[in-house]
This record gives structure tokens, C-alpha cells and sequence, in this order.
């Protein structure tokens, strides 16, 4: 928490707790928004190391508020890695055999190039001066990533949410890098339900007073009730009714009757509030704003024609589509269409449907029809690609 | 979907068909044995369609390619000849339109292969015979009220299907209440009479 609260600027911007790549003025980023972004950095995190062949390395996508420290304690918050549950050392993905990276997004707030990193021209941070990101300019500067580290072909590429984007662009846009590809939990496009979300939560952190249009950081304030609001509200798209019912009801916080008020009388209320204020200590403002803009944008579909099958044309990827009951972010029918799609372009495709009531958010449990699939998966493509157990 | 929970006696007959390093699609692959005995003895490049979520959930477990589909409904997304072989075991009877069904699997692949419960074996005909009530038999262990079979063929009836789509019967196999192949030298009549379950090699001209 220490990071964002310390001064005026976020320091983990610019200089994360973690390893940064840095690309000088000779070698920009190209953005779908038509501009190139330079000089610009990639923070990053790798785990396990990486064969002779470079032919173990799994890239690990991760989602809207995710960030880097996927198997490693988050310097921020202090909190275990957001899927130490599957990565590390013996566990499914095992990172005594498997080289693991991954990287915090462009447009991201813990050190990779962001809104809240200093703009070199004006040793300001970007504010809305940083142009659009979309998932393709993400999964364009991993590649760089992955060049950088001199891996011609990834693989796994997998991620949850609005990593399961990534990874279908990565899929889509570098198949020949790709050898297997488990995109969890997501779409080939926003629906508008989502992008709809995504607004209230983007009104929300600009109606605060203390956004100042995106300039925050230069008045030493940041729009923090706007951006828990934002959280609040997204929040309540992970979960499920029936988890939210099972875990809250109706229950009252540390009270024996209502007050009348609008204190926080009920559990969820009090969750809710905690959750919004957790968020704020960790996260950008406008960040939220460009990251919620990218997976709204994406629609593979439309990148090909509107023929979402042609995004995968003559692909050799070997795929796992994930989708989970309760979610209504991305049901399952978003994953379907997928798989459709693939069928149609041939591809190799396995798809499993996860019977549960946590909502959105099982991607980040302990799920262990989830472990046993990644576990079937993974085994086989490693089989596959040659990789000894 | 695999329909019929006896030791499938056909998975080998169906194997025996299938070349090395084939591209095959196993529709109905319930808990995904003919894949991994294709995997395991042929190197086939396989895939799986299954209506059960459990069975492709176990089936993706064990590192098999499967997704969760329906037969009448999800083959018309995948493309024309996109494989060499496929499969359709013991669910042909489940389909709601096997004609359909059959015509797709023409379309998909290269060769089709289909085995089914044979239901003009002499068992069953007896059975509805003597007994006036519809049979339950080892492949057959449903009762008429709960049973996911729909609709039932003959060898013959199949055989006039096949004529009806076009397809070339290219081998032909039934096997016996024993899972005994039946002499190929056996007229028609006789496996329809004494064949409990038929395998069929197709292909459409």
C-alpha cells in the first residue's frame, strides 16, 4: 500500500519491484490508435528457467486489475501472488519444469508504460496524454518481451478474463508462437452488458472532484471515492448471486438491527466498501480508465472481416477454452462461439464447462475441476511439443 | 453419448479401421476410450465431440481434445473433409435426425465410420415376438420409457440409408452376441439376422 500512498506520483510506475525492459526511441511500440509510444517499458516477472531448446516457456496473461506478481508476494499489498494457487513449484504449473512469465500490461500501473508513468516529454505523468491501448498493442509489446528473451515459440499462453483476450490475440495475431493457447473465462469480444459495466465505472472515477481531468498526480490528490465506487461496481460482475447470497444474505454488519441510516447495516455493504478502499491502494485511477477501454474495444471478430473463425485460420495452436456457470461477465456461450469457430477453422480444440456457483471470479480459486483440466491439458501439449515430465 | 454401457466390443473393430497418424474426429466420445486407444496404438490426431459435460470434463483431464457438443446440432461448424476419419459409435440410435447426423459425417470426413446396436438381431425380434413387449438386451439395457435411443435401425435399414446419401459401403462388420465378427461370406439376411452390433467403413463418392 505503501507505493501509491508515498508521494505525489506512483513510484512503482516508474521504478517497479520488479525486473523492467525498457525499448529506447529505436525501437517503438506501434498502437492500434495509430501512434507509436516511445521510449516505452515492460515490467515483468519469471519464474523456473528457461531449457537449452527455450522450448518450456508459458506466458501468463493476466486480467483487468492483475498485475505481474502472478507466483511471488505482491510488493504492494503483501499479498500471496494472484495465482499462486496454480504456479510454483510443484504445483499444476509447475515451475521446476516450466519457464513462467509474466508481464504487467501496457497501460498498466506497476511498471510497465501507463497513464501513470512519467511522460519523457513533459516529466509529468501521462494523464490522458498516453494514447488508447487496445489488447493487440498489449500482446504486441509481450511480443517484444518475448523476443527480448529469445523465445521463437511460446508454449502456453494462458490467461483469465481479460488475459483469455490476450490470449486469443496472441493466438490469433502470432499463431506460429504459439503452441498451445488456454484462454479462461472470456470472450472474442465485450458485450455490450460489459461495456456498459465499464461505463458506470469510468463516469464514476470522473464525476470525482479529484480526478481534475486526469491531471491528479500534479494536484497531489487522486479520485479515490470515484475509483472504489468503480471497484464496487465491477465487483458485484465477478460474483454470483447465489455466492453473494450464500456468503451475505441479508446478514447485518456488527449490529443486532437496522439503523435506519446509510451506514453500512448490511455484510455486503461493508464488503463491498472494503473492497473499493483495498482497491484504491493499489491501483491507477486512469489506469482503470484505459484498461476497462481496452477489453471494450476488443472484438476479434471484426478484426477479420466479422468472420470470427477466419481469426484462426489454418491455425496449428492446440487450444482449452474454460467457461464457468455462474459467470455472466462471459458465459459460456462466449466461449461456445469460440469453440465454433475453431471447429470451423479446424483447429484442435478441447472445451470444459465448469459447474460452479462463484461467479467470474473462479478463475482465481481454488477450483479443482479447473487444476484437473489445465493439469490434462498442459500434460498433453507437453507431451506433444517433446517436453520431458 | 455413448449410449450403450457394454464392454464395446466394437472400439477394436473401429480401430482396426483407422491408419496410423489419421486425423479423426470421435463423435459421441463418452469417456473417451477409442480416442485413447487411437492415441495409444495409432498416433491419431484426435478429437472428441460429447454431450455429457462430465464425460469431456474427464476426458480433457486425461489430456484428450474434447469439447462439449451435440451431435444434431454443432457438426455443421466444422468444415468439409477436415479430417480423415469419423467416428460415430453406438449413438447413431440417440441422434434426433441420423439422417442428418449421417450426411454430416459424410461432409467432415473422408471416410465415415459408424457401428450401432443392430436392432433386427434375433434376440430382439424374438423378444418382441414372444414376450409382446420391446426388448432389453445387453446392448440394449434401456427400458422403452427411459431409454435415450430414438431411433433404432436394422443393418438393412442402414444399409438402405446409406444407398439414400450416397455413401459406398466400403467394409462392413457385425459382430456377433459374443463379439465375434460374422463371416464376410455371409449374405445380408444373415447378419441381420444374427448380428447384434454393425460396424460400417463409408465413404460418399
Amino acid at each position: 500500500m505503501a507505493a501509491l500512498r508515498a508521494g505525489k506520483t506512483n513510484n512503482e510506475a516508474d521504478q517497479p519491484s520488479s525486473p523492467v525492459l525498457r525499448f529506447g526511441a529505436d525501437k517503438p511500440l506501434k498502437l492500434d490508435a495509430g501512434t507509436l509510444l516511445s521510449p516505452f517499458q515492460i515490467a515483468y516477472q519469471t519464474y523456473g528457467t528457461l531449457n537449452d531448446a527455450r522450448s518450456n516457456a508459458i506466458l501468463v496473461c493476466h486480467a483487468l486489475t492483475g498485475d505481474q506478481h502472478v507466483a511471488n508476494t505482491n510488493p504492494v499489498t503483501g499479498k500471496p501472488g494472484w495465482w499462486e494457487v496454480l504456479i510454483g513449484p510443484g504445483r499444476i504449473i509447475d515451475t521446476n519444469r516450466f519457464f513462467v512469465i509474466c508481464s504487467n500490461v501496457i497501460g498498466g500501473c506497476l511498471g510497465s508504460t501507463g497513464p501513470a508513468s512519467t511522460n519523457p516529454a513533459t516529466g509529468k505523468p501521462y494523464g490522458l496524454d498516453l494514447p488508447v491501448i487496445t489488447i493487440r498493442d498489449m500482446v504486441r509489446a509481450q511480443q517484444m518481451l518475448i523476443d527480448h528473451f529469445g523465445i521463437e515459440k511460446l508454449f502456453c499462453v494462458l490467461g483469465g478474463s481479460m488475459g483469455g483476450m490476450q490470449v486469443l490475440e496472441w493466438a490469433s495475431s502470432y499463431p506460429e508462437r504459439v503452441f498451445s493457447a488456454l484462454p479462461i473465462a472470456t470472450g472474442a469480444r465485450h458485450s455490450s452488458q460489459n461495456i456498459a459495466f465499464h461505463e458506470v465505472g469510468r463516469q464514476a472515477v470522473m464525476a470525482d472532484p479529484d480526478w481534475h481531468g486526469g491531471k491528479y498526480f500534479e494536484n497531489g490528490k487522486r479520485p479515490e471515492k470515484g475509483l472504489a465506487v468503480a471497484r464496487m461496481a465491477a465487483h458485484i460482475t465477478y460474483l454470483s448471486e447465489a455466492a453473494l447470497h450464500r456468503k451475505f444474505g441479508r446478514n447485518l454488519q456488527d449490529r443486532e438491527a437496522l439503523t435506519f441510516g446509510f451506514d453500512a447495516d448490511f455484510q455486503i455493504e461493508s464488503y463491498l466498501r472494503h473492497q473499493g478502499m483495498t482497491f484504491v491502494d493499489r491501483f491507477d485511477a486512469n489506469s482503470y480508465l484505459y484498461m476497462t477501454r481496452s477489453m471494450d474495444y476488443f472484438d476479434l471478430a471484426a478484426d477479420h472481416g466479422g468472420r470470427l473463425a477466419d481469426a484462426f485460420a489454418g491455425t496449428k495452436t492446440r487450444f482449452c477454452l474454460v467457461s464457468f456457470t455462474s459467470d455472466w461477465l462471459f458465459p459460456t456461450e462466449e466461449s461456445r462461439s469460440i469453440v465454433h469457430a475453431l471447429n470451423a477453422a479446424g483447429a484442435s480444440v478441447s472445451f470444459v464447462e465448469i459447474e460452479t456457483d462463484r461467479g467470474h471470479d473462479a478463475f482465481l480459486l481454488d477450483e479443482p475441476e479447473l487444476f484437473a483440466a489445465i493439469n490434462g491439458f498442459i500434460g498433453s501439449a507437453a507431451r506433444a511439443r517433446g517436453l520431458s515430465a | 453419448m455413448s449410449v450403450n454401457g457394454s464392454q464395446r466390443v466394437d472400439l477394436e473393430v473401429v480401430a482396426n479401421l483407422i491408419p496410423p497418424q489419421s486425423r479423426v474426429l470421435d463423435v459421441g466420445s463418452g469417456d473417451g476410450s477409442l480416442l485413447e486407444l487411437l492415441q495409444d496404438t495409432k498416433q491419431v490426431d484426435g478429437r472428441g465431440l460429447e454431450l455429457s459435460q462430465r464425460g469431456v470434463n474427464e476426458c480433457v483431464a486425461r489430456g484428450l481434445s474434447v469439447i462439449q457438443g451435440d451431435a444434431d446440432k454443432d457438426l455443421e461448424f466444422y468444415p468439409d473433409k477436415g479430417f480423415d476419419f469419423v467416428v460415430l459409435s453406438q449413438t447413431l440410435q440417440a441422434t434426433r435426425n441420423p439422417k442428418l447426423v449421417l450426411d454430416e459425417l459424410l461432409r467432415i470426413g473422408n471416410r465415415a465410420i459408424v457401428s450401432f446396436p443392430n436392432f433386427g438381431h434375433w434376440r430382439v425380434r424374438l423378444s418382441l415376438f414372444v414376450k409382446g413387449r420391446m426388448p432389453v438386451t445387453q446392448d440394449l439395457p434401456y427400458s422403452w420409457y427411459d431409454t435415450p435411443n430414438i431411433h433404432f435401425c436394422t443393418i438393412r435399414d442402414f444399409v438402405n440409408l446409406c444407398e439414400e446419401l450416397g455413401a459406398t459401403v466400403e467394409k462392413a462388420t457385425a459382430l456377433d452376441a459374443a463379439g465375434q465378427k460374422i463371416g464376410l461370406s455371409m449374405p445380408w439376411w444373415f447378419w441381420n439376422f444374427f448380428g447384434q452390433q454393425a460396424v460400417f467403413l463409408l465413404k460418399r463418392n
